[in-house]
């Protein structure tokens, strides 16, 4: 029920939201043990949250399993079923332990036959053979054949069901919500008959497998999206703030991911601007090709003109013309006050009197904020790039001279700043899409503004020399630490208005 | 192969008596894991009058894994995607909702009643379920003519 209320309350009031905030901070301590799995200490070291930030703490597998036993020992002291039992009933009530102990102590029976336990024996869990039987998945027949049914009766030879129950936990992960066979039958194939039927090299893989689910049922509980990755995120985040709140949380693997969708860190954009952009872009995609090319024409003398870096600075090889590869303006514009690559100038509303030239210019609008929104990504692929390859040439570098690895290190910082500060640009551009204009946008373009120059400057560096680079390590620590501190200023800023109601979305854009 | 009783039986079972407005072959006599229906627009849809070839592909873990259906007469449907493939991937045709006690002649069936009745909230075709909702006229105009154009001959 609860679960049920979050989804549908997305668009919170601003009362429910404060309300939420306090409730928060405690279900989070909630489960916070003082020195069970010595977490309290990582607090004390970890510096000062920003308004950005989020609380969160990483779970390991081990610790995941015993947190599932404790829930489960005490489920069972309480309803004093074996633990085998209640670890059956608990993942059948989606581990929420208050209803199931409050319609266990009402409606006993009902509670143990629904989650395939009920004590009388006739049509349980065995496997048998049946008279004038054909099975309807192999339609092979026959006296000897061993058969296999649940409670509700449809019966099919112990090879099907094993079939069946392996491809469910081998190719779909299932374990816990396994369905009877069966044409139409909701019947959840319960853990007594899938014991009795899961073939040992398939134990271990479904024991896992309720691990996960384990985790899936808990709210406050996320897998970390990364590859292999084994650990668990738990944040006290709910669903309807994330209207108002972008919890980007980073596992133990180093993996940073939103807590709220868990795609990667879309900072500062909120889930659902994310997910309206994504599909849009994919909606548009044919229209906005063309824009995220690798190549254009030099703006004077149209030339063509590839990008190889992620540095926005272009400059045309053959008539020596600086422009910006975003806004294809002089470049020179962009160091001063006049830069306004970021900002959409919105057309005088004369303009756009007939249908056709509001279309036009719609399609205008969103092909800018998508154009800088497909650039930072793509710069970021190319700063990356870059840096494999200067990476490269310094670890030859430091073989041939007496440059230490330290001495080199603050490449790959440098490196990870840009990669970082890239995404958040990215996103910004997503986020300013969907931003109704009031005083609050201006200072966000402007936040942006900085952030983009301080990132530009800094991609730039890279596509000196080798030898060039060595020698400018103390200014490219000033960058790489000017940009991480623009990063966190456009992040602070958003964070305090999107939380406080502040910044306005555009309805149905 | 384990699954070919099933599969045969399957084949007689729906060649005597097939789902209404459809004829069921195979493919290539050889070969009991490539169908080919024949479908007729259905007297109450818009596709009235249109004669639909639709390709059924058993997996090779059938029935473990749900048939794939794809149109191969060209059709102007939300739940048909609108390729060279022209596949067909809803309710019991999904792996996760495909039961292996389901039969082929539910699936053929299932395609059938979407002629009658598109199901434009679980579209492939976003753009066709918008317009089936919001414009129903030009969609089965659309449909109609599409249905003349690629599907007249039987
Ligand atoms: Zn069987
Ligand atoms: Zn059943
Ligand atoms: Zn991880
Ligand atoms: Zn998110």
């Amino acid at each position: 029920m609860d679960s049920d209320d979050e989804i549908n309350s997305v668009q919170s009031s601003e009362d429910d939201f404060m309300d939420d905030e306090d409730s928060l901070g405690e279900d989070f301590d909630a489960v916070e043990e003082p020195d069970d799995f010595g977490f309290s200490q990582d607090k004390d070291i970890k510096p000062r949250k920003q308004a950005y930030e989020v609380d969160f703490k990483v779970w390991g597998p081990g610790q995941i399993q015993d947190q599932q036993d404790k829930q489960v020992e005490e489920v069972s002291a309480v309803i004093g079923q074996p633990t085998e039992s209640t670890a059956i009933l608990l993942r059948h009530a989606r581990w929420n332990k208050e209803r199931l102990i409050e319609s266990y102590m009402d409606k006993r029976d009902e509670v143990l036959e629904s989650s395939g336990l009920s004590e009388d024996k006739e049509g349980s869990a065995s496997i048998t053979k049946a008279d004038d039987f054909m099975c309807d998945i192999c339609c092979e027949d026959g006296k000897d054949l061993d058969t296999f049914a649940m409670k509700c009766g449809h019966r099919f030879c112990v090879n099907c069901y094993r079939t069946y129950l392996a491809s469910k936990i081998r190719d779909e992960g299932e374990a816990a919500r396994i369905k009877c066979p069966g044409e139409g039958c909701e019947r959840i194939v319960d853990s007594k008959s899938l014991k009795l039927l899961v073939t040992e090299d398939l134990k271990d893989r479904y024991h896992e497998l309720l691990t996960r689910t384990y985790v899936d049922d808990m709210n406050n509980l996320k897998w970390c999206p990364a590859p292999d990755c084994t650990y668990a995120v738990e944040c006290g985040v709910k669903q309807k703030d994330l209207t108002k709140i972008v919890p980007t949380v980073t596992c133990s693997c180093g993996h940073h991911f939103c807590f709220g969708c868990s795609l990667n860190d879309h900072q500062p954009a909120p889930c659902m601007l994310v997910k309206k952009w994504m599909k849009k872009c994919e909606d548009d995609s044919e229209t906005a090709n063309w824009i995220s090319a690798n190549t254009k024409e030099c703006p004077k003398c149209h030339s063509t003109i590839e990008k190889n870096g992620g540095c926005n600075h272009m400059t045309c090889r053959k008539c020596r013309h600086e422009f910006c590869w975003m806004c294809m303006g002089v470049w020179s514009e962009h160091g001063t006050s006049w830069y306004n690559c970021n900002r959409y100038e919105e057309k005088s509303g004369s303009d756009a009197r007939d249908a056709q030239a509001k279309s036009r210019q719609s399609l205008e609008r969103y092909l800018h904020y998508y154009n800088r929104y497909a650039n930072h990504e793509q710069s970021a692929k190319l700063d990356k790039d870059i840096y494999l390859k200067t990476e490269k040439k310094m670890t030859q570098l430091q073989s041939s001279s007496n440059m230490s690895w330290i001495e080199v290190q603050f490449l790959q910082e440098a490196s990870q700043a840009l990669q970082q500060c890239r995404q958040t640009l990215k996103w910004t551009y997503a986020f300013a899409y969907y931003l109704a204009r009031n005083n609050l946008t201006e200072i966000f373009e402007d936040n942006q503004k900085d952030l983009e120059m301080a990132v530009e400057n800094l991609s730039e560096m890279f596509e000196k020399s080798t030898d060039q680079l060595a020698g400018l390590k103390v200014e490219m620590l000033d960058k790489t630490s000017y940009c991480k501190r623009r990063r966190i200023i456009l992040l602070n800023d958003t964070a305090e208005n999107l939380k406080s109601g502040m910044i306005l979305i555009i309805p149905n854009s | 192969m384990a699954n070919r009783k099933r599969i045969v039986k399957e084949l007689s079972d729906v060649t005597r008596s097939p789902p209404p407005g459809t004829r069921v072959q195979l493919l290539d006599e050889s070969d009991v894991h490539i169908w080919e229906v024949l479908m007729d627009g259905p007297p109450e849809s818009v596709y009235v009058g249109g004669h639909f070839k639709i390709k059924v592909t058993l997996p090779t873990d059938y029935p473990f894994k749900p048939p794939l259906l794809s149109f191969t007469t060209k059709i102007y449907h939300p739940n048909v995607s609108n390729d060279d493939k022209g596949s067909m991937c809803l309710g019991m045709l999904r792996s996760d909702e495909w039961k292996p006690a389901n039969r082929i002649s539910a699936a053929i069936e299932m395609a059938r009643n979407l002629l009658i009745a598109p199901n434009a909230d679980d579209a492939v075709e976003v753009s066709i379920a918008d317009q089936f909702k919001n414009d129903r006229a030009e969609f089965e105009k659309i449909a109609k003519d599409w249905t003349k154009r690629y599907a007249g001959k039987a």
